[in-house]
């Protein structure tokens, strides 16, 4: 026969503290467990939602970011010029040879670190229509003028409308804002391909971006382009590119989580196990009695488990509570694949909760064993000694 | 039966409690050191720079290089002792995850400048009479299982292909915290590299020794004024600076890590404080007795308070010491990528302070608690 939860409801609302702390212990873990894990989403999202599957990115062959990758007119041209790549209605490709360098520049507290500035060709918001303008307007090609990612305002120094950046010798006026849905593109200062080639590294693109007019075409147009000898160069879908971009960073940042998580864990196990061996000690009276009325050491055994459970998932509840106004909290960091600094927000997703109220449950079950078995394992005659 | 035994006694009554007590309080300190520990190494990273060495890079940033054709104005300029220069390579070992640092050097005069890189005289002769030849960290050979006179290819990122280097020399840190993972090969080799991609001429960084480190702020203003309006102006510091602007980079990353650090002590606080509270006061009975047969309030008090400095004197013990013997003695640098790792007394003083803090907030309630315990009520408690 079962013992009622009620039993165990009562029973730790009849030592408030006791059951509070200990479930404080358990949701400073999953707090812990949760943030860490949604700091790594979040940055990975931002990558990932960067990418698009039906866009064709292309480096020099070997290279494995932007910074690394060089690619001249000419390899553009021949990329551009495929068939299977999608065309405006006037008959241009859509896509764009960009140039992309990383700039020291001062964030807003004066610190420096290294901005992204990408050069794009003329149908750069076609190949990535996920970018909006938000404030003030485009660049005009053949201009010194720049559009700036809304993830660097409030971050980066110059990058209000009407400001300067200097880029070596030649300043960009700053004349609009723009979104990307939260991708990396949001941290990052677009200007003419032409004019970036100017100041930064000469005649030479760093990638070349092309949408696919069928999706499916995909396979064939790498082919093509890795059989022809004209060209050396990698050919991956830009959502594939931007994910390996995320890889590095976020694997480390899982990595810290688990290990934190996983020694923290260890710390609340062990106080579970003696809260709830306490607990047991100080009611041998109620289990002796409940053996009385007749309760089978297996119900007792799994009545103790039922609490430390109910303890444990009460603590998981209350830190995934916890780590909730986290959620879209923004933070920076350089991704040392690309070397350009990412801004991107912590991102708790139902399914980091779910983990995080997972592992609570498993504390909850190994720190409740050994005091459940204890339990059930007081003979009537012990027990009732022990009144 | 002593005061002391009387202690000891109780905190083995329940042995299972007090074990668990220690190694969760040990666990807790443990990570929290380890964490604080990794911060301040990363935060720290410049100390390792030398204040006498100055690096000149491209004002654009540490992706842009420079002509090679600043050697020769560096050389001249008032103050400057030894010019070296080297470039990011950025070659692969089999796969992207098997990073380390490579780089071209000017071998003689980047030796030179690098007293800390170790290198035995006739591996330094080897490599520089092998124009292939590279020197590697003891721990990147250790990583990879290499061998003295072994050849590995590294796939080019910047520089397409594969290309094959002798390892010529095994090099060793000569101060604690200098990188050992690194390999160094010709900067002849990568112009070789570089001319055949019809690149020419180009340096990542240009580092130099000053004769007089006191004057490095004006030697270093001279050289970027006399750049400053050239298609590559540059950037001059001194290589304390430098290295620290790569914290900088980590962007507020470590305040997390820092919260992090924070909720785990408040975690610990919570398990081990409740435990200890909760072991006194199951024992009011016990005290009652302890009073009727004469103890004084005073005495109850310090035993309790006693027991529970014990626990988190252990724990402390285990956490700190066990942090401390990785680190300190047993040099633990995450194979080679963390170099330096080391507790600082500053942070073994706030361990000390968290188990303080615990032992007090842990024992001191319990402790008067049962000071001012009246018998008759104890014997009625129900813990």
């Amino acid at each position: 026969m079962k013992i009622p939860i009620i039993y165990n409801v009562r029973s730790l609302l009849h030592r408030p503290l006791t059951s509070l702390t200990t479930a404080l212990g358990v949701a400073f873990v999953v707090l812990t467990f949760v943030g860490m894990l949604a700091l790594a989403n979040g940055f990975r999202a931002a990558l990932v939602s960067t990418g698009r599957d039906d866009n064709v990115f292309v480096l020099r062959n070997g290279a494995d970011s932007e910074i690394s990758s060089g690619i001249d007119r000419n390899t553009a041209a021949i990329l551009t010029s495929y068939p299977e790549i999608a065309r405006t209605p006037d008959g241009r490709p859509v896509a764009s040879a960009d140039v992309y360098v990383v700039v020291a520049k001062p964030r807003v507290n004066g610190s420096e670190t290294h901005m992204p500035v990408r050069g794009v060709g003329p149908a750069a918001l076609q190949v990535r229509n996920q970018i909006t303008i938000v404030n003030g307007r485009m660049f005009e090609p053949g201009r010194a003028e720049v559009i700036v990612g809304t993830g660097l305002i409030g971050r980066m120094q110059n990058v209000n409308l009407g400001d300067r950046l200097q880029f070596g010798q030649q300043e960009f006026t700053v004349v609009g804002h723009f979104q990307a849905d939260g991708s990396a593109f949001e941290s990052e200062v677009w200007g003419d391909s032409e004019e970036m080639m100017a100041v930064f590294r000469g005649p030479v693109y760093q990638s070349v971006v092309m949408r696919l007019a069928e999706p499916s075409a995909y396979e064939a147009l790498k082919a093509r382009i890795e059989a022809d000898p004209r060209l050396q160069v990698d050919v991956r879908r830009e959502a594939q590119f931007f994910a390996e971009q995320a890889g590095f960073l976020s694997n480390v940042l899982r990595f810290i989580a688990f290990f934190v998580t996983i020694i923290m864990a260890v710390g609340a196990v062990f106080g579970a196990i003696n809260t709830m061996d306490a607990m047991v000690a100080a009611r041998m009276r109620e289990i002796a009695l409940l053996m009385t009325l007749g309760f089978r050491p297996r119900s007792v055994m799994a009545s103790f488990l039922l609490e430390a459970l109910l303890v444990a998932l009460a603590g998981g509840l209350l830190g995934c509570l916890f780590s909730l106004p986290i959620n879209g909290i923004q933070t920076s960091t350089t991704n040392w694949q690309s070397f350009g600094e990412v801004t991107f927000a912590f991102r708790v997703t139902p399914d980091i909760l779910l983990q995080g109220l997972i592992f609570a449950a498993i504390m909850g079950l190994i720190g409740g064993l050994l005091p459940a078995r204890r339990a059930a394992r007081e003979t009537l005659a012990v027990a009732i000694r022990k009144l | 039966m002593t005061r002391a035994m009387l202690v000891v006694v109780n905190l083995r009554r329940r042995l299972r409690r007090t074990i668990l007590t220690v190694l969760g309080l040990a666990v807790a300190l443990f990570l929290f050191v380890t964490l604080r520990t990794f911060l301040h190494t990363l935060q720290t990273v410049g100390d390792v720079g030398s204040e006498s060495r100055l690096v000149t890079t491209n004002k654009l940033g540490i992706v842009f290089q420079l002509p090679q054709a600043y050697r020769a104005r560096l050389e001249a300029t008032d103050g400057v002792g030894t010019v070296s220069w080297a470039s990011w390579f950025g070659g692969i070992y089999q796969d992207p995850r098997n990073f380390f640092a490579n780089f071209a050097v000017d071998a003689e005069s980047y030796l030179e400048l690098y007293p800390e890189i170790v290198l035995p005289e006739d591996q330094k002769q080897a490599w520089l009479a092998d124009r292939a030849g590279a020197i590697v960290g003891v721990r990147t050979m250790e990583r990879f299982g290499w061998k003295l006179g072994q050849t590995v290819t590294l796939s080019g990122t910047i520089w397409p292909g594969e290309h094959r280097f002798n390892i010529r020399g095994v090099y060793t840190a000569g101060r604690r915290g200098f990188d050992q993972t690194s390999m160094l090969f010709h900067h002849r080799y990568l112009d070789e590299i570089a001319r055949e991609r019809g690149a020419d001429g180009i340096v990542g960084w240009y580092v130099f020794s000053v004769t007089d480190p006191s004057r490095a702020p004006a030697i270093a203003r001279a050289i970027d004024d006399s750049y400053q309006n050239s298609a590559n102006a540059t950037r001059t510091q001194t290589e304390k600076a430098f290295n620290l602007s790569f914290v900088g980079l980590y962007g507020n990353i470590g305040f997390f890590l820092n919260a992090i650090g924070l909720a785990v002590v408040f975690a610990i606080l919570m398990v081990a404080g409740n435990t200890m509270a909760m072991s006194t006061r199951e024992r009011f009975g016990e005290i009652a007795v302890l009073k009727t047969l004469g103890f004084t309030d005073g005495d109850v008090m310090r035993l309790v308070l006693a027991e529970s400095i014990v626990i988190a004197g252990l724990g402390l013990l285990l956490g700190l010491g066990g942090a401390m013997l990785m680190f300190n003695i047993g040099q633990f640098d995450m194979g080679g990528m963390v170099p330096g790792l080391q507790v600082t007394p500053a942070v073994a003083a706030i361990a000390v302070a968290i188990a303080v803090l615990i032992a007090a907030a842990s024992g001191v309630v319990p402790a008067i608690q049962s000071s001012r315990l009246k018998v008759v009520d104890a014997l009625r408690y129900v813990a």
